[in-house]
C-alpha cells in the first residue's frame, strides 16, 4: 500500500494519543471544556465535650472512601488533644486528653466531590447466616404470617426483601404489620424492626448510616438505611418504601450497630452534623482522584510546574496548531505567503492586541516600513546593514505609534510593543523584494495572505476551547503530529490549481 | 468558478504537491541539488561534458572584486550579470550597450556604475539567492537570440524549457518575454508559455498567467506553427543534461543564439508546472507513462527517439 509506513505511525500516534486522552478524560475525569466546575460538599461533625478536669477519650466513627464520592480533603480540628484515626472494619476517629478543659470543641471536617466511579463499600465480608430468633407473641404469629405472604410472592433474597419491605410500608397495612409498627419511634427502631423480621427468614442483614447530602444545611441528621446479603453481594434497600439502591449523593457515615460515638471519662456530647456546598475546578479533583487510583498521569501533567511556566506553555502548546493550520492553508488550499511560519508569528502577537487592532497596527507599521525600504532601497546600502535600518525604523514606529496612542488615550495601541520587530523587518524586505521583482499586485496578494493566514491563526490559537483541551491533554499534540505526517503525503490538487488549471479545462472542451 | 479534481485527475494534470512528493523528492537526490543552484558549477559541468553555454567572462565573489567590475567588462559592450544562485530568474540584469558613462539596460533604461556596482554587492550579500545565503555574480556572454523569434517577443530572450524525467524528454514549451514581464521569460512575471510538439519542434498555443491565449500580446502574431530551429539538437543537449547531473526530474532551459545555435542557460531540479498548461496536456500522463517502463531506453538519441515517437499525441 502506499505510504504504509507512514500511515501506520500516523495510526499509532493516533491510539497513543486518543488512548491518553481518553484514559484522562473518562478515568480521572479531566473537563474537555474550560471552566468546568464541579459541586464539593464540605461535612462537619461537630461535637461540643464538657469536660470535667480529667483523662477522657472520644471515639467518633468516620467515614472511609465512601461509595460514589470522592474524599478530596479531610481534617480534624482538636486543640490540645491527641488523635489517633483507627482502620479497622469502621474507621474511627479517637480523641484523647489527660485532663479535659470545662468544654472543648472537636471537629471533624471532610470535603467531597461526586465521583460515580467509587461504589464498593467499604466492608464486603460476607455475612454467617442468622438464627431464626424466637419472637415473643403476639409478635411471632404477626411475623410468620407476613413471612408466609412475602414468601409465596418471591422468588429470591432481594424480591423477597423488596415484597417485604413494601407490606411492611403499606399505605392500607393490615393488622400483623400494624402490630409491628406500633413500638417503633424511630426511623433507627424501624429499621431493627426489619431485620428482626429478616432473620425469621434467615436473611443476613445490616444497617447504614449516612448523610444526605444534596443543599447546605446546619442540622443534618445521619439516616439508617438498610442492606440485606443475597450471598454474592450486600444489597441496599429503602427501609420506608422497599426501593432499592442507595439514594443520591447519599454520604456513608458507617456501617452496622455500633455507636457513632463512644466516650469515657466525659459527659456524652451531641454531634451535629452540617453540610455546606461549593465548587471546585474539575481539574483539582481530578488530580485527587488519580492520587487515589495511584496514577502517576497526574505527577507528570503541566499543572504541576510554576504559574508562569504553566502560562508559557498555554501559548506554546498552540503554536503546533498554527503550523498545522499553515500547512492546512498552504498544501491543501494554496494561500501564498510571507515565509512558512511568519504568520503564525504575526498571530501570537495578536494574543496581546487582539485582532482589529493587530491588523491595523501591522498594516500600518508594513507599509509605512515600505516606504522607507523603497527610500532605502535609492541610497543603496548593503543587504545586512540595510536590515538594521529597516529593523531600526521598525522599532521607532512602535515606539511613535506607542507614544501617539498614549496620547490619545488609546490604551490597545500600547501592547503593539510586544510586536515581532524583527520578523516585521523580514517581512517589510521579503514584500519589498517581491514587489520589485514580481511586481506589486504579487506583493500585496502575499502581503493580505499572510495576513488572513494570521488571524486564522489567531482565532484558532486562542479560542478557549483550544487552549484548555491542548494544555488539559498535552498528548493532543501527537494527534496534531499524526496529521501534519498524513498532509506530509497529500498529493492531490491544492484548491488554488484547481482554479489555475481550470484554463486546461476549458481550453479542452472547446477544442474537442 | 473550479475545476473538478476527478476531470484534472483524467486528464492527468501535475499538481504541486503531487510534483514535490512524487517527483522531486523521489527522483531529485538532494546531494545534487547544489549542481543546479549554482548555476557556476552547472556551466562547468556542462562544458566539461562539452555542452554548449554561453561564455562567462568573469565571476564576482567579493566586494573587493566589484572595483575591478569596469575592468572586467571593459572590451565587452553587451553582458548579463547574474546572481549564481538566483531561483526563477530573479535578479538578471541585461546589459545591452552602453551609452557614455552608462550602461544600457535591454528595455532602454540606463544605469550609471554606482548602480550596477550596487546591485552586484546585493547579489553578494544573497538578496536573490535561495534562501538568503551570500552568492556570486557571473557576468556572461549575452546570447544573440535567433531572428526567428522577432515576430514572437518583445525585448528579451525567450527560452526554451524542456522537462527531462529519467533522461527522456517529457514535455516542452517556449517562453516568450513580454512588455509586461518586463523583458523576462518568466510565466509568473507575465511572459508567455507556448507549448512545442516534441516531434517537429512546431509551436502551438500559448498561456499566460493561467489563461490561454494564442497570439503574443505586444507583436499581436499568432503563437502557433514557428518550428524551433535545431529541434533535434534542442531534445538531446536537454537529455545529455539530465546525465550529467543526474537528476530524475530537470527542467532544462534553453536559448537559440543567433550564431552558436542552443545554448544551455540552466539548470532547474524544481519545474514549475505551467508546461502542461501550455502543451495542454496534464504531465502526469507521459510521467506515468516513463515510469511504467520495465527497461528505459539508454543512449541519448534512443531516449529522444522514444520520446518522439511513445510520448507525443498520435
Amino acid at each position: 500500500m502506499k505510504n504504509l509506513h507512514v500511515k501506520l505511525l500516523a495510526l499509532v500516534l493516533t491510539a497513543i494519543g486518543v488512548g491518553l486522552i481518553t484514559y484522562k478524560a473518562s478515568v480521572l475525569g479531566l473537563p474537555l471544556k474550560p471552566k468546568a466546575d464541579t459541586e464539593v460538599w464540605t461535612v462537619q461533625a461537630r461535637l461540643l465535650v464538657n469536660g470535667g478536669n480529667k483523662g477522657a477519650k472520644v471515639e467518633l466513627a468516620i467515614p472511609d472512601n465512601p461509595p460514589s464520592f470522592i474524599v478530596l480533603d479531610e481534617d480534624f480540628i482538636s486543640t490540645g488533644w491527641g488523635l489517633a484515626v483507627n482502620e479497622g472494619k469502621q474507621r474511627v476517629a479517637d480523641w484523647a486528653i489527660r485532663r479535659a478543659g470545662k468544654s472543648s470543641v472537636l471537629y471533624y471536617r471532610v470535603t467531597l466531590a461526586d465521583d460515580s466511579r467509587s461504589t464498593e463499600l467499604w466492608d464486603k465480608d460476607v455475612p454467617a447466616f442468622p438464627e431464626k430468633p424466637v419472637y415473643p407473641e403476639p409478635f411471632g404469629a404477626a411475623i410468620r404470617s407476613i413471612l408466609t405472604d412475602v414468601r409465596e410472592e418471591s422468588a429470591d433474597i432481594a424480591s423477597f426483601t423488596r415484597e417485604l419491605l413494601q407490606q411492611l410500608n403499606s399505605a392500607v397495612p393490615n393488622e400483623n404489620v400494624e402490630l409491628l409498627r406500633s413500638d417503633t419511634n424511630s426511623d433507627q427502631q424501624w429499621v431493627r424492626r426489619i431485620q428482626n423480621v429478616l432473620e425469621g427468614a434467615r436473611i443476613p442483614s445490616r444497617i447504614l448510616f449516612g448523610l444526605k447530602l444534596g443543599e447546605a444545611k446546619n442540622h443534618a441528621q445521619l439516616m439508617p438505611w438498610l442492606q440485606v446479603h443475597n450471598g454474592d453481594k450486600w444489597l441496599s434497600f429503602d427501609p420506608k418504601s422497599g426501593k432499592p439502591g442507595l439514594p443520591n449523593q447519599f454520604l456513608l457515615w458507617k456501617i452496622g450497630d455500633d455507636p457513632t460515638l463512644r466516650v469515657n471519662g466525659v459527659e456524652k456530647p451531641t454531634i451535629q452534623f452540617s453540610v455546606t456546598k461549593s465548587y471546585r475546578e474539575m481539574i483539582s479533583v481530578a488530580n485527587k482522584r488519580a492520587e487515589n487510583l495511584g496514577s502517576k498521569v497526574m505527577d507528570y501533567s503541566l499543572f504541576n510546574l510554576p504559574v508562569q511556566t504553566q502560562n508559557v506553555y498555554r501559548v506554546l502548546l498552540t503554536v503546533p496548531i498554527g503550523a498545522l493550520l499553515v500547512v492546512f492553508l498552504r498544501n491543501l488550499i494554496g494561500v501564498k505567503t510571507f515565509g512558512t511560519f511568519m504568520p503564525i508569528l504575526i498571530a501570537l502577537a495578536f494574543r496581546e492586541t487582539e485582532l482589529i487592532w493587530g491588523v491595523i497596527l501591522f498594516s500600518t507599521i508594513v507599509a509605512i516600513g515600505l516606504l522607507f525600504r523603497f527610500y532605502l532601497e535609492k541610497l543603496r546600502l548593503l543587504l545586512v546593514p540595510r536590515l538594521t535600518a529597516v529593523v531600526t525604523i521598525v522599532v521607532l514606529l512602535l515606539a511613535v505609534i506607542s507614544v501617539a496612542s498614549a496620547h490619545l488615550g488609546l490604551e490597545r495601541g500600547l501592547s503593539i510593543a510586544l510586536f515581532p520587530m524583527v520578523i516585521l523587518a523580514m517581512t517589510i524586505e521579503r514584500m519589498s523584494l517581491v514587489w520589485e521583482e514580481r511586481g506589486p499586485s504579487e506583493a500585496i496578494m502575499q502581503g493580505v495572505g499572510s495576513l488572513v493566514v494570521a488571524c486564522i491563526g489567531y482565532v484558532v490559537m486562542t479560542h478557549s476551547l483550544v487552549t484548555h483541551f491542548l494544555f488539559v491533554f498535552p498528548e493532543a499534540l501527537l494527534l496534531v503530529l499524526a496529521m501534519s505526517l498524513l498532509m506530509g503525503r497529500y498529493t492531490g490538487y491544492r484548491l488554488t490549481e484547481l482554479f489555475r488549471f481550470k484554463a486546461a479545462l476549458n481550453h479542452n472542451r472547446t477544442d474537442s | 468558478m473550479f475545476a473538478s479534481p476527478k476531470r484534472l485527475r483524467e486528464l492527468g494534470v501535475l499538481g504541486l504537491n503531487q510534483r514535490n512528493a512524487d517527483y522531486i523528492m523521489r527522483y531529485n537526490k538532494r546531494s545534487r541539488y547544489p549542481l543546479v543552484d549554482d548555476k557556476l558549477k552547472t556551466k562547468d559541468l556542462a562544458k566539461k561534458a562539452g555542452i554548449a553555454v554561453p561564455a562567462l567572462y568573469g565571476v564576482i565573489e567579493t566586494e573587493r572584486q566589484i572595483r575591478g567590475f569596469s575592468k572586467l567588462v571593459e572590451n565587452y559592450d553587451q553582458f548579463v550579470i547574474k546572481p549564481a544562485q538566483g531561483a526563477g530568474g530573479d535578479g538578471i540584469v541585461v546589459v545591452t550597450g552602453r551609452s557614455g558613462e552608462f550602461f544600457r539596460k535591454a528595455n532602454g533604461q540606463l544605469m550609471t556604475l554606482d548602480f550596477v556596482t550596487h546591485y552586484l554587492s546585493n547579489i553578494l550579500s544573497g538578496m536573490h539567492s535561495l534562501g538568503g545565503l551570500p552568492d556570486c555574480a557571473m557576468v556572461e556572454y549575452m546570447v544573440q537570440f535567433d531572428p526567428v523569434f522577432n515576430e514572437l517577443s518583445y525585448q528579451g530572450v525567450p527560452d526554451v524549457r524542456v522537462i527531462v524525467f529519467q533522461g527522456i524528454p517529457v514535455a516542452a514549451m517556449i517562453r516568450l518575454p513580454t512588455r509586461l514581464s518586463d523583458g523576462k521569460a518568466n510565466l509568473h512575471q507575465g511572459a508567455i508559455g507556448v507549448g512545442i510538439d516534441l516531434k517537429t519542434g512546431a509551436t502551438g498555443l500559448g498561456v499566460t498567467q493561467n489563461r490561454v491565449q494564442n497570439f503574443h500580446p505586444d507583436t499581436m502574431n499568432d503563437t502557433r506553427g514557428l518550428i524551433i530551429p535545431h529541434w533535434q539538437q534542442i531534445m538531446e543537449l536537454s537529455a545529455q543534461c539530465a546525465d550529467i547531473v543526474q537528476l530524475g526530474y530537470l527542467g532544462v532551459d534553453i536559448v537559440l543564439d543567433k550564431h552558436l545555435g542552443p545554448l544551455v542557460l540552466e539548470l532547474n531540479a524544481r519545474p514549475g508546472l505551467n508546461v502542461q498548461l501550455a502543451n495542454d496536456r496534464g504531465l502526469l500522463l507521459n510521467l506515468k507513462h516513463v515510469e511504467k517502463l520495465k527497461s528505459l531506453p539508454v543512449s541519448v538519441e534512443d531516449r529522444v527517439e522514444y520520446a518522439q515517437t511513445h510520448l507525443v499525441v498520435a
